[in-house]
Parts: C-alpha cells; structure tokens; sequence
C-alpha cells in the first residue's frame, strides 16, 4: 500500500483545471520532491493531498484513509508558507496548544523534547513575536514533527530558511525516512531536495510531465529533469 | 482527546492571544462606549425615556459592538497561516468552530457588562432590579450574536472587504434574534418580570439559538475546507 | 435550440400576462377598496414566485454542497436574482396600495416587514458573492448563507408576527374570505404568468452565468501560461 496515493486528481477554479488527472504515489519510507514553474499547480496539489481543499474529481488516500479523517491528520504534518505558531504566544505555549491538539499523551513534556531538538529550549517562555526569523522557523519545524507524524507535506520548506534551519530541518528529515516516514515536498531548491528525494515528479500546466526515481545523474545536475521533460 | 476539552482548548488559546494583545476587545469597548455616549445626545435623558429606549439602546450598542469583536475571530488567524495548522489539527471543525465562539461567548459577555454598567451610570436607570432574568436573556441573545458572528468571520475571513461585509451579512440575519432581546430586556429594564405574554419571545430565542447554533456546527466543515 | 425556447416560453407568457391584464381590468372595482384592489392579482403571485425562488435556490445550494458542480451554483444564483427582482415588485404594489388604502407609503406590518427583511438576506447573499473572486470558492460560501439565509425566512416571519399584525388576512383559497370563484380562478392565471415569466428570467440568466464562467476560465488559461 502507497503511504500517499494521488488518484486521478482534478482540481478546477470555475471551469479552469487548475490540476489535470494527476496520478502519484509514494510507497512508505520515500521521498517524493514534486517540482516544477510557479502556476504549475504545486502548492494546489499540496493543499489538497492535506485536505486543506477538496479534488474537483478523483481522490487521495494518505495510508489508506482520506485526508480529512481523524486517524489519517493525526498521521500527516504540514509545513506551508506561514510558520503556523502565534505571535502572541510563547514557544512552549505553542507546541503545547498543538500537542494537546493533537492528543499527546503528555503535551507540556513533547513539546519541551522538541524545543530541545531545535535549540529552542533556551527561549522556551519567549513570545514568538519577539524570536528572530530563524528562530521562528525551527519553531515551526517542531510544530509540524512535534506528534510524530508518519507522513509530511512541505510545501517550499527551504525557501524562507537560513542555514541553521536548513541544516535542523534536512536533519529531521533523514531521520525521519531512516525511520520509515513519507515526505512528499514541493520545492524550487532542486539541490537540496533531490538530496532527500528518492522519487521526482514533474508538474507542468497543472499535469504530471515527469513521475519516477530520483537517479544519481538527477542529483549531480539538478537541471536534468526540466531540461529532459522540459516545460512544454 | 474528547470533544468538549478541544473546545476548551481553542477557546482558552484564543482568550489567551486576546488577553495578551488585547486588540479586538479595546477596540469593541472602546466603540461601545463611545456610541453610548452619541447615544445620549439623540434623546431627552428624562428617566422615563431612558427605560423605554434602554432595551433597544443596549442590544444595538451589544450588536456594533460585537461586530468588531467577532470579525477578529478568524482574521486572528491569518498571520502565518495558523488557520491551516488548525484545520490540519485531528480535531472535527465543528469543536474549532464552537471553541472559537466560547472565546467570543465569553469576551462578547464582558464587553456587555461594561456598557451595562456605564449605561446605568450615564443614564440614570436601574437595570439591576431583574438580574437573574436580565442575565438569561443576555445569555441567549449573546449567543444567538456570537454563534452568527462566529460562523461569518469563518465565512469572510479570506474574501475582500471583510470588516465591512461582516456586519452587512450578520444583522439581517440576527434580525428575529435582536428583536425578542429587545422585546424582552424592555420589560426587565421597566423593573418588571418576564410575563406570561412575552414567553414566546423567550421560546423565540431559544429557538434561534438551537437552529443556528445546529446548522452551523453541520456547515462549518464546507465552509473550512472549500 | 435553448434560445428558441425560451423565445417560444417567453412569448407564451407575455401573452398570458397580456391577457391576465386585459381581464383584470375588465373587472368591477371592489365593494371597499374600488379599482385599487385589483393589485394584489400581482401582489399575491409575485409574493408566491419570489418564495419558491427562494426555496428552488435553497435546494440548489444544498446541492452544490453535496455535489460541487458548479451548475448548481449557477440555478442558485439564477434563481434568487429573479426572486430578489418579483420580491421587490412585491413590495412595491404592496405600497403602492398600502399609499391608497392606508394612506401611508409604507407600514410596519407583518408580511411587509418580513418581505423587507428577506429581501434584505438575499440581498447580502448576492453581495458575498460580489466579494469573492474565486468562483469555487464563492459557490461554496455562497451556498452557505443561501442556506442561513432559507432557514431564517420563517424564523423572521414568526418573529415579526409576534411583534404586530396590520395586514388584511388572506381573502381567497380559504372558506372565509369573500373571493368570488372565478377571481381565483384570474389570480391562478396570473400566477401561472408570473411563473412563465419568472422561468423565461431564470434561463436568460442561467446562459449568462455560463458564458461568464466559459469567459473566466479561458481568461484564466490565457493568464496562465
């Protein structure tokens, strides 16, 4: 079974098919980057494997289950654009929202573990008004990896980052396919992602233009895929 | 996890937040009273006037007042997308939804016994005499506000113009709402009971508080996740 | 094809309003009221049409809801558009015969009231559609406050009720009232017209929807890429 399958996706804004028939899986333990232009219907696809929005036609199984199922969120943790934590709120105060959220066992404690993972522990009673931006965005990090999830969307994860955490964050994210975990990301940082990425699909127009194995040549010039399958 | 402790926890988050910045509830007390005040200046201020306005005064001072309180809702969720880590969250949308209206039940509730006790300072009128009945009809018409209120700024939370919308949609609909609170505060606010011949307001309320507060919990899922 | 019918449908009901008139005011004046009586053979059916728009564009919202195609949300903006347009005529022959009879422009009575505040509802529904670009996204929210918007047209009208009564009682199609046979039989006609009429408005702006969806989407395509 596919840790995430796209099944003959569709997504349309009016009558416009903003995604087209697209078909992916990702067996568990895999790394899927999916690339491609701006307006190719990356983050669109991203949301709807997240259940943020629903397929016009087609479906998505996430382990089995539907994106907006109970069993299956608890599973799944997202990274958008925002960094999703309050500004109103300390760190420790965030993690423990979204770990009682979540239904952790002992909320106070997960989330003290992950301010430690991320060096935030120092910080932990700051108001993330106040971090600075690489502060923030380890916070995030945690967020997303705080309850364990078997299945990660990143949506851009290495585009607002500086290197610390870049560096936190591809550290989870081994980790975490050592472990078994699923990520599926979209991202314009080619060399960093096809690092992580054992699959690569191509999204052009809003249709899969390329969907297979991540090879070695792939990494060592991260401009084969656009230039073999092109831009149509 | 179970229902009613997610609700708690979406709402202390949010009267948390809010407590911190204060934002939405200085701007909502601050407009009340200032509209208390134009208030005064458009009628005599005889005692017998101001208990005749008193009611519909005090619900049109709960109703704009809200107004602002009740856009923050949602909107407070915008910077830096929480609104997707919460809709992510294992938890049904109904228990984000009817967590976010406690929060709103609760600083909406506080606004209103301000005004109430600058109204009876200003206005010279004694609106203590029915308190435990004037505080079922606050209860119930504030919740009829917030629940409407609640589900508008879901509904307009990511649509142009949206501090202006909220109060163009909701007070058309709070229309049967407002007016059995206004009926019955009139009487309480004279110093006189709920009478037999007001219940229906009474069972008017209630009704809308049961209806929209089901039929919102049933929709806020299509209005979450488009 | 869609065109000639509703050239042909549209045609019927000009004439059956055409008729409906002509009979009308072929008719004696009321014992108490005199000619001005003769306006509720529209009052009444506007009121009848506009309502069933309402419930017609209720349907069609939960529709979309359950199925998401956007032809639903087409029928449900169709509809409650024309149904805004007869409600409004329905206001205005009310107070045009409220001008006579009372005397006053407008009263604050029961049915009025109601009319007025439902007319209000659906007004701020097509407003939340004006505020919202994305055409799926405005059908889903759309479909929404439809649906608020339906459950609290009674709720309204109890309401009101509760707070004041002026307006006459129904006079016919109830054993009371003093409706001879064969008026009925005019206000069933004109109904019938009206619902022709509204039928006609409800397709013309049916295709517009379409076109205007077609128009965005190639719009968008041709943004696109």
């Amino acid at each position: 079974m596919s840790a995430v399958a796209v099944d003959g996706v569709w997504k349309y804004y009016g009558d416009f098919p903003a995604l087209r028939d697209i078909r992916l899986e990702a067996p568990p333990g895999s790394c899927l980057a999916l690339i491609g232009r701006n307006g190719a219907g990356k983050t669109t696809l991203l949301r709807i494997i997240a259940g943020f929005s629903r397929p016009g036609k087609g479906q998505v199984r996430i382990l089995g289950g539907s994106p907006r199922e109970t069993a299956t969120r608890r599973n799944v943790g997202f990274i958008g654009h925002g960094i999703a934590v309050y500004d109103e709120l300390s760190a420790l105060e965030n993690l423990t929202l979204y770990a009682k959220l979540y239904g952790l066992e002992n909320p106070r404690q997960a989330a003290l573990e992950w301010l430690e993972h991320t060096g935030l522990e120092r910080v932990k009673d700051g108001l993330v008004r106040e971090f600075s931006r690489g502060m923030r965005q380890r916070l995030a990090v945690a967020r997303a990896f705080l309850h364990n999830p078997s299945v990660l969307l990143l949506d851009e994860p290495f585009t607002a980052l500086d290197d610390r955490a870049i560096a936190v964050l591809q550290r989870l994210l081994r980790e975490g396919l050592g472990h078994g975990k699923t990520i599926v990301m979209s991202t314009h940082q080619l060399r960093e992602a096809l690092e992580l990425a054992s699959h690569v699909a191509l999204l052009n127009r809003g249709q899969v233009a390329f969907h297979g194995p991540c090879t070695p040549e792939m990494v060592a010039d991260p401009g084969l895929v656009y230039a073999r399958y092109g831009e149509g | 996890m179970g229902f009613a402790r997610q609700v708690f926890v979406i709402a202390a988050k949010d009267l948390r937040a809010e407590i911190r910045t204060k934002e939405a509830i200085n701007a909502s007390a601050a407009f009340a009273l200032v509209i208390l005040l134009l208030f005064s200046f458009a009628f005599d201020l005889d005692p017998d006037t101001n208990r005749e306005i008193a009611s519909g005064l005090l619900w049109l001072v709960f109703a704009f007042a809200g107004t602002l309180l009740l856009n923050r809702s949602f909107v407070r969720e915008l910077p830096n997308d929480c609104l997707d880590a919460l809709v992510a969250a294992p938890i049904p949308s109904s228990a984000l939804f009817l967590g976010k209206s406690l929060a709103n039940y609760v600083l909406l509730l506080a606004i209103e016994f301000l005004s109430l006790i600058v109204f009876g300072i200003f206005y010279n009128v004694r609106w203590t005499s029915q308190f435990a009945q004037l505080m079922l009809v606050l209860a119930l018409g504030t919740w009829a506000l917030t629940i409407m209120g609640t589900i508008f700024s879901a509904l307009t939370v990511n649509i142009r113009l949206r501090e202006v919308m909220l109060p163009i949609l909701i007070y058309p609909f709070l229309v049967p709402a407002l007016m059995s609170a206004i009926q019955l505060t009139l009487d309480l606010m004279a110093g006189k009971p709920i009478g037999p011949e007001k219940v229906a307001w009474l069972q008017m309320l209630l009704g809308f508080d049961v209806i929209y507060t089901a039929v919102t919990v049933f929709l806020v899922e299509n209005v979450l996740v488009g | 094809m869609r065109n000639k019918i509703i050239y042909v449908l549209g045609t019927i009901a000009a004439l059956i309003v055409a008729r409906n008139v002509y009979v009308i005011s072929g008719l004696p004046g009321e014992e108490a009221q005199g000619a001005i009586f003769k306006i509720i053979f529209f009052h009444v059916p506007l009121a009848i049409t506009a309502l069933t728009c309402g419930t017609v564009a209720c349907a069609a919202s939960i529709l979309y809801l359950v199925k998401k195609e956007l032809k639903y949300d087409a029928v449900a903006v169709a509809v409650t558009e024309v149904g805004l347009a007869f409600l409004a005529g329905n206001l205005i022959t009310g107070s045009i015969w409220a001008r006579i009879i009372w005397g006053v422009w407008w009263a604050w009575d029961v049915r009025l009231t109601s009319a007025l505040v439902c007319w209000i509802l659906y007004a701020s529904y097509l407003m939340i559609r004006h505020a919202v670009e994305e055409p799926t996204q405005r059908a889903n929210l759309a479909a929404v406050v439809s649906i608020f918007a339906f459950i609290d047209v009674p709720i309204v009208y109890l309401s009101i009720r509760l707070f004041r009564t002026q307006h006459p009682g129904p006079v016919f199609f109830s054993s009371t009232g003093s409706f001879p046979h064969d008026w009925s039989m005019i206000m069933m006609w004109n109904l019938f017209a009206m619902f022709m009429l509204g039928s006609v408005l409800i397709m013309i702006r049916l295709r517009q929807e379409e076109t205007q969806r077609e128009l965005d989407s190639l719009r968008r395509l041709a943004h696109a890429f």
